[in-house]
């Protein structure tokens, strides 16, 4: 009896979570389409998000797509087919690496800092002194953070996906000496617009979740300091399974040939 | 009881209000009445359910049961928008002051006003540096962050912003803990004047009975989640009751037991 009791109540206990996670987010993208909007709110998330990420995103697209030209370089030599680096550079950069890393980079430096100041907000009282001054908290708070999210990302992914084809393109032509002109005419050769937009919808949909997690873990956040640090811990764990998880998803969905 | 007509509506009246959090009762029914333009304060010690009181008349929790009527009407199963309406009723005052840290002062006082009300910022800006004289801050502090004051100079914005869009009603949770004795008395001056030049009803939780004499006109005491008296602010030496004076006197014994949990 013990053992059934205590898998029920873990159940129950997902039930609720997933119940509140569903309602927070059903208030939050209603208020996101309700005005009033907060236009100050919503271009300060846009510049915390998609301004302050560039250099983190852009060094960690660089490097990737170094590293791929790298490995791939010495992996396709074994069987003579070193001619297919750019299109594996260009293909690996915007379906999967550029909106994945973008994401988890954005996940571990935004989705953290919501949750904080969020989390901060609620145990001082701030989240209350905004509903008592007649301002919705997830008007005012949540929505310009998910719009802001589901905006900057695909922005930033745009940004990454370039800088890591180039990162290829460097390492192509100046250190595996291959021409200029012709990793160029690689890159392009094979690339299709399907492979950017699903990069672009993924950003889209990972930017939204990031900046879902940091602020309904930061908003439900109790019990002072210790609580707003499992706060930021909980919103950047969960922001980047959930990553990876759509990521699986959302490719099935665009690209399952059965 | 004599109270002319003008007075039967209680500006807010609690009826059997009942709030648990788990398995804890936190009220317990309340029944309290706080009648147009009078300055009441709830006294009782830490754990006994004054804030939750205070955040479920605010809307900021809802009570398992029971009825909180403000100017006559009902209250506890207002919708999102009703709720933001009636609020622009109330003004509040948090016990850590809760200061918005992302903005200047002069922000935060002007925040009912530009958010609640859509005034334009260079005239909530005008009234906002005027409420920081009513609290004894200079025009200088306007363009402070919050993080840059002493906690007293934080509790004065706060003041401001409470009263900044002229509420009909003042909360006060807590407003002189934390503060050193002197103060503690200019913010309970300030409370006095401020709730008397608004003509506001007012209702403050506190531990500290020098805050209380200074600010009560009524007083109530709340233990384990209901009032178990209530009395004008000059009555309370002599309450006869065993509850209030071991408390008003801050005795260690008598019929007071110490809570252990926080809620």
């Amino acid at each position: 009896m013990g053992f059934l009791a205590a898998t029920g109540r873990a159940f129950l206990i997902f039930l609720e979570a997933t119940g509140r996670l569903a309602l927070f987010t059903g208030s939050a993208l209603s208020h996101c389409v309700r005005p009033p909007l907060y236009p100050r709110q919503i271009l300060r998330q846009m510049i915390d998000i998609g301004y302050y990420s560039l250099p983190v995103v852009g060094l960690t697209a660089l490097f990737t797509g170094m590293v791929l030209a790298l490995q791939s370089y010495s992996g396709f030599s074994r069987f003579q087919a070193e001619g297919a680096i750019a299109t594996v550079v260009v293909l690996s950069i915007t379906r999967e690496l550029g909106p994945v890393l973008a994401g988890l980079m954005v996940a571990g430096r935004i989705g953290a800092a919501m949750a904080a100041e969020i989390g901060t907000m609620r145990v001082t009282e701030q989240i209350d002194a905004l509903s008592t001054l007649s301002t919705n908290p997830h008007k005012y708070l949540v929505a310009p953070r998910l719009i802001a999210g589901l905006t900057m990302v695909p922005l930033l992914v745009i940004v990454a996906d370039i800088i890591g084809v180039f990162g290829g393109f460097l390492v192509g032509v100046y250190r595996l000496d291959f021409n200029a002109a012709s990793y160029i005419n690689r890159t392009w050769e094979f690339l299709e617009p399907l492979d950017v937009i699903s990069g672009l919808v993924k950003a889209a949909i990972f930017g939204f979740l990031i900046a879902l997690m940091g602020c309904y873990h930061g908003y439900h956040s109790k019990g002072g300091a210790q609580g707003v640090g499992a706060a930021t811990t909980n919103a950047v764990v969960s922001a980047s399974i959930m990553i990876l998880v759509w990521n699986y998803l959302i490719t099935g969905l665009f690209f399952s040939t059965k | 009881m004599t109270a002319s007509p003008m007075t039967t509506v209680p500006k807010i009246a609690l009826k059997g209000v009942y709030k648990h959090f788990g398995p804890k009762k936190v009220l317990n029914g309340i029944d309290l009445e706080v009648a147009k333009g009078e300055s009441l304060v709830v006294i009782g010690g830490s754990g006994t359910g004054k804030s939750v009181m205070l955040k479920s008349i605010l809307g900021l929790l809802t009570p398992d049961s029971g009825s909180i009527k403000v100017d006559g009407e009902e209250t506890t199963r207002l919708r999102s928008r009703e709720r933001e309406k009636l609020l622009h009723k109330f003004g509040m005052l948090f016990q850590g002051a809760a200061l918005f840290d992302s903005l200047p002062v002069w922000e935060n006082v002007a925040f009912g006003l530009i958010q609640g009300e859509h005034m334009p910022r260079a005239q909530a800006k005008e009234i906002a540096i005027a409420k920081l004289g009513a609290v004894g801050l200079t025009p200088d502090v306007a363009e402070l962050s919050p993080a840059e004051l002493s906690g007293g100079m934080q509790k004065r914005v706060g003041l401001a912003r409470a009263i900044a869009d002229e509420p009909e009603i003042i909360f006060f949770d807590e407003p002189t803990t934390g503060l050193d004795p002197i103060m503690a008395d200019v913010i309970n001056e300030l409370i006095v004047q401020c709730v008397k030049d608004l003509g506001a009803t007012a209702v403050t939780i506190t531990h500290d009975m020098a805050s209380a004499r200074k600010i009560a006109d009524r007083v109530a005491m709340i233990y384990q989640g209901r009032i178990i008296w209530t009395g004008h602010a000059r009555d309370i030496d002599n309450s006869g009751n065993a509850y209030v004076d071991q408390f008003v006197h801050g005795r260690a014994d008598g019929p007071i037991k110490m809570q252990i949990k926080a809620l």
